[in-house]
């Protein structure tokens, strides 16, 4: 209720005069004009208000040719700031220089879905006090929504932008193709900071992150290096191992029982993958079959598939090659969805939940079918979550490709270092020397038979491959947690500790 | 009789390759020790195949090495180490005459009797020039280890001053009288690896028709090449229908007492009933009939 004594002083209220206004100059009528355009970086993080022990965020849609992390990091480093928590949708081998703001107390939480190179070396050996805590793409989405992950100022590099805000991945020089992820930050985050090299005319429509969320601009001379941004992604493998690999994939697809027309599918980048697309994709022709939608991480051989009407639509909440970037801008079918639609699994609507099919890697596999896609051999973080347990969770059939052996070390074992998609979620595992179908799946295991693959139960893959490699010593690790990793409902699901 | 149509080739001194090769599932691996390996790698790679040829990987599948010459340093030594390890086949480096398959088989079987096996290790003779063309016939069924003969076409080539083509008539003469030579003597005939291979299109017309000259398979080089070859081998949907139609008429004459019985009018007798058994067997070994690929 407003009672009358409110409404009187409505009538005296002042045009607001908040702190935003004094970067604004006076239009010809004399009214003010604000403008989002900052000089620098330092003057944006002086904008957003960024204090000690504050949560600041990054997107990892740039992958290893990411310009902005680095650069911004350093400019907070020099003005100071203490205590920050970072919440990077993923960090690659680039990110490296932030081992240095760890050690000087620049950075002292993280929050990420993957880890690597020499930082994820490092985190391993204890770096950090705090655990670093690893989450899926849509469990990041779930921890932003459910106030746990509260982004204070979202640093948001885009390929392109107008002088209000308006941003797209797929114009400009350093196109990253879709923002998905950047999108929950541009929406969840008190203050969003946006980065570019590209200054497009206002108004810049349609853009993937709007007027309406950004706070400040930055232009910068490059925010990505165009040629690592997709680097390695579209190569077609001759790897003969991936290739075999692959095709077993894709005849596991086509007699699963979902292979038919308007069907969906995901597949990753590797060698494997890609090349399971592949097959698919002939088989499709040979059977005259279209798929409804291809979902995820978007490869130039799903847009060729798009293009030739083999696949209906693509969903793309990241774009994994050039290709798919710039098919983004051009192909009305393509379209950019949110990591909140993509995978969170508390969203009213994620992808994931209408997918069939779904290809995975792994770097190890246990026998009860729990997947590692963090840790390796060695118990050091090398890898990342992603999408892995969103899609394995809810999609009809979660296919792990993996080979048997990597050189002298089992990719089966006993029990994985790291669990990141539990053994529950996953119905299917490729190897070079034999299915295994989760024996939940009756049904599945009895039609891969039918079908002449020849599927073994999957302590017998383990079995050979111990008698391939001999037994693991195993990893001698002290009682310090370096890594909690959370499910995608936000429960830790198992944690990682420091190396001995 | 067994089914040998591909003949993968795996250099003896790439690790990688000798520890992986089983899993492409060859119908006959073969380590060379030869051509494609270097003077400085011998040791190692006679070592390596040695330990590769007893490890469980290979166990249910044949293997085959191909050694250096008897005239070689290396030849005897390749030669103690895998006939112990228990090579199913010794590969003849280069053959051109009756005599320099006995030979071999001499020195075989002295290693075979040292050692005390009952193995009787099979021999494999490729022919690499004009005289080994020209011999073809007499070496083919000059011993009775001699479980086939192929064809080794980039010496060949060279020995006949010509060149390779992609039409392959360069090949002609040659491969008419191989196969000819070991129809003749009831022995395998394997046709020379086809070494582009990023050139897939013109590996299945070579592979199309070498298997219509009537080779049993073929040797090759990249493991990529083995389930297209399969492919190409395997018997059509028309045929595998008729083979489970023979076998099932011959089975009720069995239990019927019928001597003979006919399909479609056409008698169905011993030979027919191999045929089919035969096919059906490629045909599971092609990944019909619930077989795997």
């Amino acid at each position: 209720m407003i009672d009358s004594k409110e409404i009187k002083n409505i009538t005296k209220l002042t045009p607001n005069k908040a702190d935003f206004f004094k970067a604004s100059s006076k239009n010809h009528s004399g009214k003010e004009r604000f403008s989002k355009i900052c000089e620098s970086i330092e003057e944006s993080i002086k904008r957003s208000g960024l204090k000690d022990g504050m949560t600041i965020s990054f997107h990892h849609a740039f992958r290893g040719g990411d310009k902005v992390l680095n650069v911004v990091m350093d400019v907070i480093a020099k003005m100071g700031f203490k205590d920050l928590t970072l919440a990077s949708s993923s960090l690659a081998s680039v990110h490296d220089p932030l081992i240095e703001h760890i050690k000087n107390g620049v950075v002292t939480q993280i929050y990420t879905s993957g880890l690597r190179s020499k930082l994820g070396e490092a985190i391993s050996k204890g770096l950090m006090e705090k655990p670093v805590q690893v989450h899926s793409h849509g469990g990041r989405v779930h921890l932003v929504k459910s106030g746990e992950l509260n982004i204070d100022v979202a640093f948001i590099g885009v390929p392109a932008i107008d002088r209000f805000g308006n941003a797209t991945g797929y114009k400009g020089r350093s196109k990253c193709g879709s923002l998905g992820y950047a999108m929950t930050d541009a929406r969840y985050a008190k203050y969003v900071v946006a980065i570019s090299e590209s200054l497009e005319e206002y108004p810049s429509f349609p853009a993937s992150i709007t007027q309406d969320q950004v706070d400040s601009i930055v232009l910068v001379d490059e925010v990505g290096d165009p040629s690592q941004i997709g680097e390695g992604a579209t190569r077609m493998t001759t790897n003969p191992k991936e290739l075999l690999l692959a095709r077993r994939a894709a005849r596991v697809i086509v007699n699963s029982g979902l292979f038919k027309n308007g069907y969906s599918l995901q597949t990753g980048t590797g060698g494997a993958s890609l090349a399971t697309t592949i097959f698919l994709s002939e088989k499709m022709e040979e059977e005259n079959i279209t798929a409804s939608f291809g979902l995820g991480g978007i490869t130039g051989t799903m847009v060729y598939m798009l293009k030739r009407g083999q696949i209906k639509t693509l969903l793309d909440v990241q774009s994994f090659d050039e290709f798919a970037a710039k098919s983004l801008g051009e192909n009305l079918n393509h379209i950019e969805i949110s990591a909140n639609q993509y995978a969170n699994p508390s969203s009213k609507g994620a992808a994931i939940k209408q997918l069939d099919v779904v290809v995975l890697s792994a770097l190890e596999i246990d026998i009860d079918f729990n997947v590692n896609v963090l840790t390796g051999s060695k118990g050091i973080l090398r890898g990342a979550s992603g999408g892995h347990c969103d899609t394995a969770a809810e999609a009809k059939l979660s296919i792990i490709v993996a080979p048997l052996t990597r050189g002298r070390i089992p990719t089966i074992v006993n029990r994985v270092n790291t669990i990141i998609t539990p053994g529950n979620t996953v119905d299917v595992v490729v190897t070079d020397q034999g299915v295994a179908v989760n024996p939940k799946n009756i049904e599945l295991k009895q039609r891969l038979k039918k079908a002449g693959i020849t599927v073994v139960e999957i302590e017998d893959l383990y079995k050979k491959a111990i008698r391939i490699c001999g037994k693991p010593k195993p990893i001698n690790y002290s009682d310090k947690v370096v890594a909690t990793i959370r499910y995608r409902d936000g429960s830790v699901l198992d944690v990682v500790r420091a190396l001995a | 009789m067994k089914l040998r149509r591909s003949m993968l080739f795996v250099p003896g001194s790439n690790t990688s390759m000798v520890c992986n090769a089983f899993v492409y599932r060859p119908d006959t691996v073969m380590f060379d020790l030869e051509d494609s390996v270097a003077i400085e790698e011998k040791d190692s790679a006679r070592l390596m195949v040695y330990h590769a040829l007893q490890h469980f990987t290979y166990d249910d599948m044949e293997t085959a090495v191909r050694v250096n010459p008897l005239h070689s340093i290396y030849g005897l030594l390749d030669l103690e180490a895998v006939i112990r390890a228990g090579v199913d086949i010794i590969r003849l480096p280069k053959t051109d005459t009756v005599e320099d398959v006995l030979q071999m088989q001499e020195v075989i079987e002295k290693i075979e009797f040292k050692i005390g096996t009952d193995k009787k290790t099979k021999l494999l003779a490729a022919i690499e020039s004009a005289q080994g063309v020209v011999n073809a016939v007499s070496i083919a069924s000059c011993s009775d280890r001699l479980m086939g003969i192929a064809l080794g076409a980039e010496d060949f080539v060279r020995d006949l001053h010509t060149q390779r083509t992609k039409a392959g008539s360069e090949l002609m003469a040659a491969r008419a009288q191989i196969l000819l030579a070991a129809r003749a003597a009831k022995i395998h005939a394997f046709d020379s690896v086809f070494s582009d291979v990023r050139d897939k299109e013109g590996f299945i017309r070579e592979a199309k028709y070498i298997k219509d000259l009537g080779f049993d398979g073929k040797s090759l080089i990249n493991p990529n090449q083995i389930s297209v070859l399969h492919k190409i081998f395997a018997p059509s949907n028309n045929d595998v229908e008729w083979a489970l139609d023979v076998i099932e008429a011959s089975t009720n004459a069995k239990e019927k007492g019928l001597g003979v019985v006919s399909i479609d009018g056409k008698m169905v007798d011993a030979p027919v009933i191999a045929r089919a058994q035969w096919t059906l067997e490629l045909a599971k070994a092609s990944g019909m009939l619930g077989g795997d690929e």
